[in-house]
């Protein structure tokens, strides 16, 4: 079992136009010191999986079913007080917009120390002093005296290396990022990233990342999870999704995005039509509105939803083509086209 | 932030001097623009019998013939340094600030105002415990319950609250307690507090849970929604991911940043009742100063009711002054502009 | 005007919002958020105007459109000088220039139906068409790839990249000789990205039509540019045509922005060489001295904190404010080391 080991998760909505599945049935395992990164578009489920991991997904009447192991302990069937506890110790998460995500009232450093405070009972002055060492550790010059600064006084880079900070106050042991670079210049980023790639070896945790930008996680990720719908639909090693991918979406993904680091084509290769509402999923495979190739399979694509099945060494396809197809089609029509790029 | 408070400070004195000028105006000038000549003016000092010489040397003495300018001016010295009144008979001093001699009683207006002053702030200072306690509890445990038997309940009354004046809910709540059940006592009992601080505030009680009830629905209502909007911000999810407890999330992070606009409406609030409770004072015939506002009003004693206007103004100045620096502290990002 | 003559021409332009501050609202500084910047754009070409946040490049859009008057320079628009022209001249001058904007959500009035967005165009302008207004919208819609028959439809019935399709129609009413389109992309999901360009590649083509296209990724602007200008806090540090300029990027800030770019290819982060800068973006309200990148340069010397770099031709059609070029040619850069040195 891993660290983290997510088995069957389904994150249901009851609403007044219906079900929303935002999570249905997702599987997957992250070890310390290793990085999953989950990739999708928008009201494709990526938030709501890392919001229920931590028990933070909104309204009491969300239902969830399914197995959240961490550290060999089940987190779904536990008390809510008791994950409240693993909350910022043993799990922590960097949200998106660091702005809107630090209380405007408190100053960096009173929200860092309300943090260690939490979960260590220390004095005022002990946590003060671990803000600002923490401070320092993600790279703000002079901590000692930022930390008395408020977040609207910092720039959106160093807001973010706060958030960081504030998250990593408590030494946790999975760290879940949603989209934490979006709101900022490439150029500051590029800091993040890096910043959170040695922040990672240095603690050792078990780190998710979650993202629309496919060059963000391959700048970190060990393992992918492509989700679409709700569900996973493609999930391997690094390798296996850049490389070897086998998802029509997937295709689809890597065909979208324009490149610097390859010859610019003449066209982008974008998926027709427009990711679906989580309120109303296509049926059988819910990618097969969108897909070039859903008439290969038949009334299948619309019938039957397709099993997430292995295809070799621990890489997981959901996709009603036949392995050899997927391959043939990989490796003749895609992987060419993708390649002149 | 030194800026901020004497931008706001000079904003304040603005503020009262253009008050001044127009309630100068509307009492003194507006009157002979419309056609009152010095001497009709006069006569309200003296009564009708007099003769019009008499009328003539008051008019003259009180300045009636001057430039409106220079009436203007006797009257800001009289607020600040007093005034000599001279009544042929002898001199009258008017010690600062002077708001003028009523018609009526032949009395200075300030020492009486002064006089009604404690019992209108009495009666603020406890409705407006009762109303910001039990508002934003209210407004804050429907917002936390929403769609529940309780928030269904409170927001209900709430808009009851709302909509009933207060002749109403004052009316029925002294035929029913004090006159049916004779818990509180009956209209016009007053204590001064230094007095006997508990009959003080027996004496007070209904006034003030009629008065908190008013605006305590009102503050509900506002907290309830800022509490709602509040609770789905970001920073929200980041103490709750913290590890926060809930009821912490909800005071630290939660009620801290609904208060601040809440706090606003409170100063204006509350300053505007210092300047007279109009409704609650008449209903409960408490000698504070909306009762003498209305008895001024009634006797058309221009004196009296220009006083009474300023000093209401003036608290509505200085509590919203008071709100503005209170913003400062209570929100870091105020500081910046 | 003869065929060399450029369709717009800005030249030496400047915009500075006045900051007041104390008792009086004394005017204590300004933001110079574009600080005398000169570019040409040609017929039927497309310019992309590159940069983090606070460079200007949003300044600039709604300059040369102006929604917005420079505070010196000059604006050149079919050889007619616009750049103080008051709005009752300009209305006809903004047929033939036209925005598109970011955020296809707030950009559309909610209340109104896609036939009225797309027709306001021809009312406001008074324009007569041949077979009506719904007609000339529904072949617009038709063209923006939006099915015609949903004419009466409002906009919140549209996804993200339809809406975005929406506000595209509504530029093309006019038939516009120039469009600026600011971060026409980025609210939009990866694979409706890719949808967007294509299209805007596509309606240039068949309308004859010459962009400048205003967005942060460099990706998305090499893909849709034939000319690239890089901003830097209001100033323009390199213009060059898009195969040189991403071949061979001359001002370090440049060669920064795109080594920050994350590449979808997990194996080229661990070989590759990368520029990190240090910091934020300084603000544009107390800006560096001279070389306003010195403060994040690896290459800064003395020089570039007290001799501001001109925009000097390096090669041909490539132009860089920079003391110490990178990839430059021996001899135009021993040149400026003479001269400036």
């Amino acid at each position: 079992m891993s660290f983290l080991d997510v088995k069957d998760l389904k994150i249901h909505f009851p609403t007044d136009d219906g079900l929303v599945k935002s999570v249905d049935g997702l599987s997957f395992g992250v070890e310390r010191g290793k990085t999953l990164g989950i990739v999708g578009e928008s009201g494709s489920g990526k938030s709501v999986t890392s919001l229920g991991i931590l028990g933070l997904h909104k309204g009491g009447r969300a239902r969830l079913s399914g197995e959240i192991w961490l550290d060999g302990e089940e987190l779904i069937g536990a008390s809510t007080e008791h994950v409240r506890s693993l909350r910022g110790k043993k799990m922590a998460m960097i949200f998106q917009d660091p702005l809107s995500s630090m209380h405007p009232y408190y100053t960096v450093g009173q929200q860092i120390i309300e943090a260690y405070r939490i979960h260590n009972d220390v004095s005022k002055q002990v946590a003060r002093k671990h803000a600002v060492d923490m401070l320092g550790r993600v790279g703000i010059p002079e901590p000692a005296r930022r930390v008395d600064s408020y977040p609207h006084e910092f720039s959106g880079g160093m807001r973010q290396r706060a958030m960081i900070a504030m998250a990593l106050s408590c030494d946790p042991e999975l760290l879940i990022a949603d989209e934490p670079t979006t709101a900022l210049d490439v150029t500051v980023q590029a800091q993040i990233l890096d910043l959170m790639r040695d922040l990672q070896r240095e603690f050792n945790s078990a780190l998710i990342i979650i993202t629309h930008d496919l060059g963000v996680v391959a700048e970190l990720s060990d393992d992918i999870l492509v989700m679409y719908g709700g569900k996973c639909v493609e999930y391997g090693s690094a390798e296996d999704v850049f490389y070897r991918p086998e998802h029509p979406y997937t295709w689809g993904l890597l065909g979208s995005m324009p490149r610097l680091d390859r010859e610019p084509t003449e066209r982008l290769l974008p998926i027709k039509g427009s990711p679906p509402s989580l309120i109303n999923v296509p049926p059988g495979c819910a990618f097969h509105p969108r897909c070039p190739y859903a008439e290969r399979t038949g009334d299948k694509a619309t019938t039957e939803v397709p099993a997430l099945a292995e295809t070799e060494g621990g890489h997981l396809v959901r996709c009603h083509m036949s392995r050899e197809e997927r391959r043939g089609l990989w490796e003749n029509e895609i992987k060419p086209v993708l390649e002149t790029q | 932030m030194l800026t901020y408070i004497i931008r706001r400070l000079i904003g304040a004195f603005a503020m009262l001097v253009v008050i001044s000028m127009v309630t100068f105006g509307i009492f003194y000038v507006v009157p002979q623009w419309a056609g009152a000549t010095p001497e009709a003016m006069a006569s309200r000092y003296v009564g009708r019998a007099a003769t019009p010489e008499t009328v003539h040397l008051v008019a003259e003495r009180l300045g009636f013939y001057d430039p409106v300018v220079v009436q203007y001016g006797n009257f800001v010295k009289g607020l600040f340094a007093g005034a000599q009144y001279d009544y042929g008979a002898g001199v009258e001093h008017c010690p600062a600030p002077c708001f003028g001699y009523s018609f009526i009683t032949g009395q200075p207006v300030w020492p009486d105002l002064l006089d009604r002053l404690p019992v209108t702030f009495s009666l603020a200072i406890g409705a407006a415990l009762i109303w910001v306690v039990a508002g934003v509890a209210v407004g804050v445990l429907s917002a936390l319950r929403r769609g529940s038997f309780f928030d269904r309940l409170t927001m209900g009354t709430a808009l009851a609250g709302v909509s009933l004046p207060i002749f109403f809910t004052g009316m029925i709540s002294l035929v029913v307690f004090s006159y049916g059940l004779g818990w509180t006592p009956p209209g016009g009992a007053w204590t001064d507090f230094s007095e006997n601080p508990a009959e003080w505030a027996y004496n007070l009680l209904l006034p003030w849970i009629t008065l908190a009830f008013l605006f305590a629905a009102t503050y509900a209502r506002l907290t309830r929604a800022g509490m709602l909007e509040t609770m789905g911000e970001d920073y929200i999810r980041t103490a709750r991911a913290k590890g926060l407890r809930e009821r912490q999330v909800v005071v630290k992070h939660g009620l801290r940043a609904t208060l601040t606009p809440i706090l606003t409406l409170f100063g204006i609030d509350f300053g505007l009742l210092i300047g007279g409770a109009i409704l609650t004072e008449t209903t409960y015939t408490l000698p504070g100063l909306g009762q003498y506002a209305i008895l001024a009003i009634r006797t058309q004693d221009m004196p009296q009711v220009m006083g009474v206007v300023l000093v209401a103004a003036m608290f509505v100045v200085i509590a919203s002054l008071v709100v503005d620096l209170l913003y400062a502290v209570v929100d870091p990002r105020v500081r910046l502009s | 005007m003869s065929e060399n003559e450029p369709l717009l021409s800005v030249q030496n332009m400047e915009k500075h919002f006045p900051v007041t501050k104390g008792l009086f609202k004394r005017q204590v500084g300004a933001v110079k958020a574009v600080d005398g910047i000169s570019f040409d754009v040609f017929k039927g070409e497309t310019l992309g105007l590159v940069g983090e946040s606070g460079c200007g490049k949003s300044t600039t859009g709604r300059l040369v459109t102006r929604l917005l008057e420079p505070t010196a320079g000059k604006i050149v628009f079919e050889g007619q000088d616009i750049s103080h022209m008051g709005q009752g001249r300009l209305r006809p001058l903004r047929r033939d220039m036209q925005m598109i904007f970011q955020d296809p959500y707030s950009s559309l009035n909610p209340r109104h139906t896609v036939g009225a967005i797309v027709g306001a165009p021809y009312r406001i302008q008074g324009v007569k068409t041949e077979n009506g207004v719904k007609k000339a919208v529904q072949d617009i819609l038709e063209l923006v790839g939006l099915n015609p028959e949903h004419y009466n439809r409002y906009p919140h019935e549209f996804s993200g990249g339809q809406r975005q399709r929406i506000g595209i129609a509504r530029t093309l009413a006019l038939k516009p000789k120039l469009i600026i389109a600011d971060e026409p992309v980025s609210a939009l999901d990866v694979s409706i990205q890719a949808q967007v360009v294509n299209l805007l590649e596509d309606l240039q083509k068949e309308l004859d039509l010459t962009y400048v296209v205003i967005a942060h990724d460099l990706s998305v602007v090499r893909h849709i540019s034939d000319r690239v200008a890089v901003m830097y806090l209001g100033k323009i540090v390199e213009v060059a045509d898009r195969k040189s300029l991403y071949s061979v990027p001359m001002h370090p800030y440049t060669n920064a922005l795109m080594s920050a770019v994350p590449v979808p290819d997990p194996k080229v982060r661990k070989d590759r060489d990368r520029i990190r800068l240090k910091g934020d973006v300084p603000s544009p309200l107390n800006p560096p001295p001279a070389c306003r990148f010195h403060t994040r340069c690896w290459k800064a010397q003395d020089i570039c904190k007290k001799v501001e770099p001109p925009l000097a031709q390096m090669a041909e059609g490539h132009q860089v404010a920079c003391h110490f070029p990178e990839n430059a040619p021996e001899l135009p850069a021993a040149e400026t080391a003479a001269k400036t040195g």
